[in-house]
């Protein structure tokens, strides 16, 4: 298996929405290392053929009739946003300023 | 503190009210609570209303259910109405859920009396509570020890006779551990037989709700009560609660008793005394013993803390400060989600987020994750093969009695390994019983597990059922 850098746990933090200082990077590069070697038992294994599972019971589609029925009420749903706006979640702005 | 049964029966009867029971569960919160850190939020209110409406049913000759009156602890990732739920993460401090789960509806429906959230490492992640965000729970056995985790505060809310009953979750072993290790039973059910509706997700293939209580029949008189179909959630099994209270007294006699070498082979000294002392136990009791060796079991622990984390990385991605709980003010929007993910997060969440993260990210899904699910395939057919040979499996529950405090915190896979034995039945969705055991180091608690084929939680209580009486629970 591929050895885990400190380049690949700064992208991962990027990606996961995750902020790292230098120390804590050191620390999960040796962290995670330490699991991902702990799996690599897994690499002794002859796994051509198995097949994957995701799921214990193998996941079929549920389906319910279409009709109407009661949801959550949209009130107290949205008195539990951080910020909203005429009953939407308002953000702060999501593109750049025009060119 | 009496059982939950007798409980029941004595609020049925009359003999005692609800309320009474509730305020005796109160007090004793209020004794021990400040100690032990146990409950995050006592609902004193919302649990009196509970108590006197059962009194009036009861008044009014209505058969109440099968825990009426009984004061019940809820793990703080299980939703409930007008009270908050923190999965002890500071991410979701402040939020109150838009609805209850199932379970609780179940509860409530049986009679029972939710008293108040427990402490759980943050996001069930953690087999010692010392992740939460709001400090560890402890050991009322001995206060220097952890009661195990996640599910730690719901099991020294039983030990600590606050309540005698509690639910947890179980992904990897978070109710059988702490049971073992508080002196408890603990049960994770099949996959699919408890519904996840209102659980906060962790990993959602291996997530299971069940109960933890001081007798089996508890235990199996709460899984009744909380057990069969719901809509509302897509994984769950279609058949009604199955029949349990039933079948606690039918013993082993003619049952194959598979005693698994992987689930045994590592543990403390005293540990493996009582796994052979329930050995000789079930044999007296009639049961034929075989001795097994399923190999597979230990590739578990290395393909769970792949899939487990990979799961959890997508589940928690939903934590944005968008639409609930903590928002990090910042200039735009990404800079916001990461601000709030930092500040919100612990250490441990952040750990199997970039775990998770990384086990699915472009490059190395197929050697990590993909690699993780065909070991979880070899691990059902092993089951399947043992269970040609054996109708119930038995093992111990943990490798060791309570640790003390910061003993494995440095040391993350130190931490991990604490659910060797555990995780099999979480891969295969099978359900396992951990049962107090005689005890070992110090003079702490032992559990024992059984595991069984999908859907045989009664035969795993009729098992359970003869170690208590062996071990002097009659």
């Amino acid at each position: 298996m591929p050895e885990l850098r400190r380049e690949d746990v700064a992208h991962v933090a990027k990606l996961a929405r995750l902020i790292m200082s230098d120390a804590e990077l050191d620390m999960f590069t040796e962290q995670l290392g330490q699991v991902l070697d702990h799996a690599s038992d897994m690499n002794a294994l002859d796994l051509e053929g198995v097949v994957a599972t995701a799921h214990p019971f193998g996941l079929i589609n549920v389906v319910r009739d279409d009709v109407p029925r009661e949801c959550l009420d949209h009130d107290v749903v949205m008195a539990m946003a951080p910020d909203a706006e005429n009953g939407r979640f308002a953000v702060p702005r999501i593109l750049g300023e025009a060119p | 503190m009496k059982c939950a049964r007798q409980m029941a029966l004595d609020v049925q009867n009359g003999d005692t009210s609800a309320v009474s029971v509730l305020e005796e569960s109160l007090a004793q919160i209020r004794s021990r609570n400040e100690e032990l850190n146990v409950f995050l939020y006592v609902d004193e209110e919302g649990a009196r209303a509970a108590a006197s409406a059962v009194d009036e049913r009861v008044a009014r000759g209505e058969n109440v259910g099968s825990l009426a009156g009984v004061p019940v602890a809820l793990k703080d990732n299980l939703c409930q109405t007008n009270i908050p739920t923190t999965c002890s993460s500071k991410i979701l401090e402040g939020w109150r859920s838009p609805y209850s789960a199932t379970v609780v509806d179940r509860l409530l429906a049986a009679g029972a009396v939710p008293v108040g959230k427990t402490n759980l490492d943050e996001f069930a992640m953690g087999s010692s509570t010392e992740n939460s965000a709001f400090g560890p729970t402890r050991n009322p056995h001995n206060t220097s020890r952890v009661p195990g985790g996640s599910s730690g505060g719901s099991a020294a809310a039983v030990a600590a006779d606050m309540t005698p009953l509690a639910l947890g979750s179980d992904t990897g072993g978070s109710i059988r551990q702490p049971a073992a290790l508080c002196g408890l039973i603990g049960v994770k059910p099949s996959y699919g037989l408890v519904s996840r509706y209102g659980l906060i997700a962790f990993a959602s293939s291996l997530d299971q709700i069940g109960p933890l209580t001081k007798t089996v029949s508890d235990a199996a008189i709460a899984l009744e009560a909380i057990a069969g179909h719901d809509p509302l959630d897509s994984t769950s099994l279609p058949e009604p609660s199955p029949s349990l209270v039933a079948h606690v007294e039918d013993g082993v006699a003619g049952k194959r008793i598979g005693v698994v070498r992987e689930l045994i082979d590592g543990a403390d000294a005293d540990v493996v005394a009582s796994v052979e002392r329930a050995v000789e136990v079930l044999k007296e009791a009639g049961a034929a013993i075989v001795e097994l060796s399923v190999p597979e079991f230990r590739l578990g622990l290395s393909a769970y803390y792949l899939i487990a984390p990979a799961e959890a990385s997508s589940n928690l991605a939903r934590f944005d400060g968008v639409r609930y709980g903590l928002r990090v003010k910042a200039d735009d929007v990404t800079a916001m989600m990461e601000a709030t993910r930092t500040a919100g997060f612990g250490e441990e969440v952040k750990r199997r987020i970039m775990l998770g993260t990384y086990a699915l990210s472009a490059g190395y899904y197929d050697a990590y994750y993909g690699q993780a699910l065909k070991v979880r395939t070899l691990t059902i057919d092993a089951f399947r093969r043992a269970y040609r040979e054996a109708d119930l499996l038995l093992g111990a529950t943990t490798p060791s009695v309570a640790f003390e405090f910061g003993s494995k915190t440095a040391d993350p896979m130190a931490m991990y390994l604490s659910d060797v034995f555990t995780i099999p039945s979480n891969l295969s969705g099978e359900p396992a019983i951990s049962v107090p055991f005689g005890t070992g180091e110090a003079g702490l608690p032992i559990g024992v597990q059984l595991l069984g084929p999908g859907r045989s939680e009664a035969q795993l209580f009729a098992g359970a059922r003869v170690l208590e009486i062996a071990d002097g629970r009659p």
